[in-house]
């Protein structure tokens, strides 16, 4: 064989192991987490956890159960919020792609997408706390509804755009009018890519931390009253993890590997169902 | 060959007046833009009632763009503009106040690909027409599917699977679909739009044939790049270029003595 072939070829191979490492690379850290999680964290994992209030400081015991169920309500009250905001909004900017309000909400929406979640955080403060002077599981899910929003707006536009036009057209030119077209053929089309955003979007705000600190508060107790602090798994973790006690150390491990779990779980949720989108030609 | 215009041909005040009775379309000076790019430049020409015309020319000569004006599909692209009159029954499709939504029922359309609404089934794409707009009643919406999908030779085929996802069917399955969902709102005109473009032979003979039994009830408008179509299947042809109507009349006409030297060339597949 020629020499230049050869070496050619041999470069490419080079090339190729090359790119692959990167790739692995980039799987590295989630793996490193999840087994640093598992090493740390497993030990402080029992029923226990999963069921029981925090104890008393410096005792052994007790665990996140509140803060489990708060995070849950956290995102209930964030969604309610977000999705039908983020919803209706990404149809829009799909459906009326050129209109000048379109331009400004799909600005906004990225400038949203941008900023940092702490100023989020504020924003709810602001608005929730100080009117009602004392933190609340309201202020909580408003400061994660607003972060929820601008990622529900861009993901579902992106996927109602990718309804094809030849469906829009072939509902049109059976005589139905507009409106009934992108509610009864376009976003059943795109339904199950919605919801896959949704989830995506659920699954970046489930681990925000600074918003809630001074929102949710975090709350050693069970509360149900949307007016009153709640837990949540990111500030008890945060809590814990800046205690003194190594029985509070190990929850926090603890809590982070449930999250972590928690966040693996609702991604791959989120890939099956994407998985079976309806074909879109 | 003579030197007669389209018009002479036609005796076009005959015509007229009988397409005005009996729901051709009569089509005056209508002019389409998508933007600046002047796609229809005057066309006036009239579609028999119950008979098949065809529309042949080369790519980007207008032909799909004036079938979409016919229902007022055209408006829908961002930045297209119409001008001209397009008569239905003797009345304007364009005229204020002329709900395009209404124009389309009674003027339906298939398109160059199959397009099945992808989450419904045999039946509800059939049904969907009026389904959408609020017709619930079972028997009637069964009926409706049965004598749609006869009428589009399909509904041998798919009796037993009608809740099956339309998009399950072959690509010639899927345009008679098409044709049964847009007969089901029983619309006085059909535009087909290259409906057989995307299929293979035999496919594309069977909706030639329906295309055929269909015109004995519905008025028939198809575009096609194909001359052994138009020529199999239409009872009247009419030659586009660069967006002006070259020639029309009775499809033996312009396939044998063309009246334009530039119709001649094109049948002949000396361009195009």
């Amino acid at each position: 064989m020629d020499l230049a072939f050869s070496r050619r070829k041999w470069m490419n191979q080079m090339m190729a192991a090359l790119t692959a490492l990167w790739a692995a690379l980039v799987l590295a850290p989630l793996f490193l987490v999840l087994a640093f999680l598992m090493r740390t964290g497993l030990s402080a994992i029992n029923l226990e956890f999963f069921t029981a209030l925090p104890g008393p400081a410096g005792e052994r015991g007790g665990g996140m159960a509140n803060a489990i169920v708060g995070t849950v309500y956290l995102l209930s009250l964030a969604s309610a919020l977000g999705v039908p905001v983020g919803v209706l909004a990404g149809i829009f900017l799909a459906e009326y792609p050129n209109t000048r309000l379109a331009h400004l909400t799909r600005f906004t929406a990225d400038v949203l997408n941008g900023t940092p979640s702490i100023i989020m955080g504020l924003f709810a403060y602001t608005l929730v706390v100080l009117p009602l002077r004392h933190f609340s599981a309201l202020a909580g899910g408003v400061a994660l509804g607003v972060i929820l929003i601008p990622t529900v707006v861009r993901t579902t536009e992106e996927i109602v755009r990718l309804v094809p036009q030849s469906v829009r057209e072939a509902s049109l030119a059976l005589g139905i009018p507009q409106w009934k077209t992108t509610l009864r053929v376009v976003i059943p089309t795109a339904a199950t890519g919605i919801v896959t955003g949704i989830m995506v979007g659920l699954a970046r705000i489930a681990g925000e931390t600074a918003p809630l600190l001074f929102t949710a508060f975090g709350n050693r107790f069970w509360n149900w009253d949307p007016l009153q602090p709640i837990a949540a798994l990111p500030i008890q973790i945060f809590a814990y993890a800046i205690s003194p006690f190594d029985d509070w150390h190990r929850q926090a491990w603890a809590g982070a590997l449930v999250l972590v779990t928690m966040l693996l779980l609702v991604n791959v949720a989120a890939r099956t169902a994407a998985g079976r989108q309806v074909n879109l030609r | 060959m003579d030197s007669l215009t389209a018009a002479e041909r036609l005796s076009a005040p005959a015509l007229a007046a009988l397409i005005e009775r009996t729901g051709g379309i009569q089509v005056r000076e209508l002019h389409a833009w998508f933007d600046r790019l002047h796609a229809l430049r005057g066309i006036s020409l009239q579609i028999p009632p119950r008979k098949v015309t065809a529309i042949i020319g080369p790519s980007g000569c207008g032909k799909s763009t004036f079938l979409r004006c016919l229902n007022r599909m055209h408006e829908l692209v961002a930045g297209a503009r119409v001008a001209g009159q397009v008569l239905l029954d003797g009345q304007d499709v364009y005229a204020p106040g002329v709900d395009p939504v209404l124009v389309r029922r009674r003027i339906g359309m298939v398109f160059q690909k199959p397009n099945p609404f992808p989450t419904m089934s045999i039946y509800d794409n059939v049904a969907a027409g009026w389904k959408l707009v609020g017709q619930r009643n079972r028997r009637r919406l069964d009926e409706i599917v049965e004598r749609s999908l006869r009428a589009a030779a399909l509904w041998d085929e798919v009796k037993d699977r009608l809740h099956r996802p339309g998009t399950s069917l072959s690509g010639g399955q899927q345009q008679r679909l098409c044709i049964a969902r847009a007969l089901a709102v029983s619309p006085e005109v059909l535009l087909m739009d290259e409906p057989a473009s995307a299929l293979d032979p035999a496919s594309t003979l069977r909706i030639e044939e329906l295309a055929r039994q269909l015109a004995e009830t519905v008025t028939i408008a198809i575009v096609t790049h194909n001359m052994q179509q138009a020529a199999r299947l239409s009872d009247f042809t009419g030659f586009f270029l660069d967006g002006e109507l070259i020639e029309f009349g009775t499809t033996q006409q312009i396939f044998t003595t063309p009246g334009d030297r530039r119709t001649g060339e094109y049948i002949t597949g000396r361009f195009g």
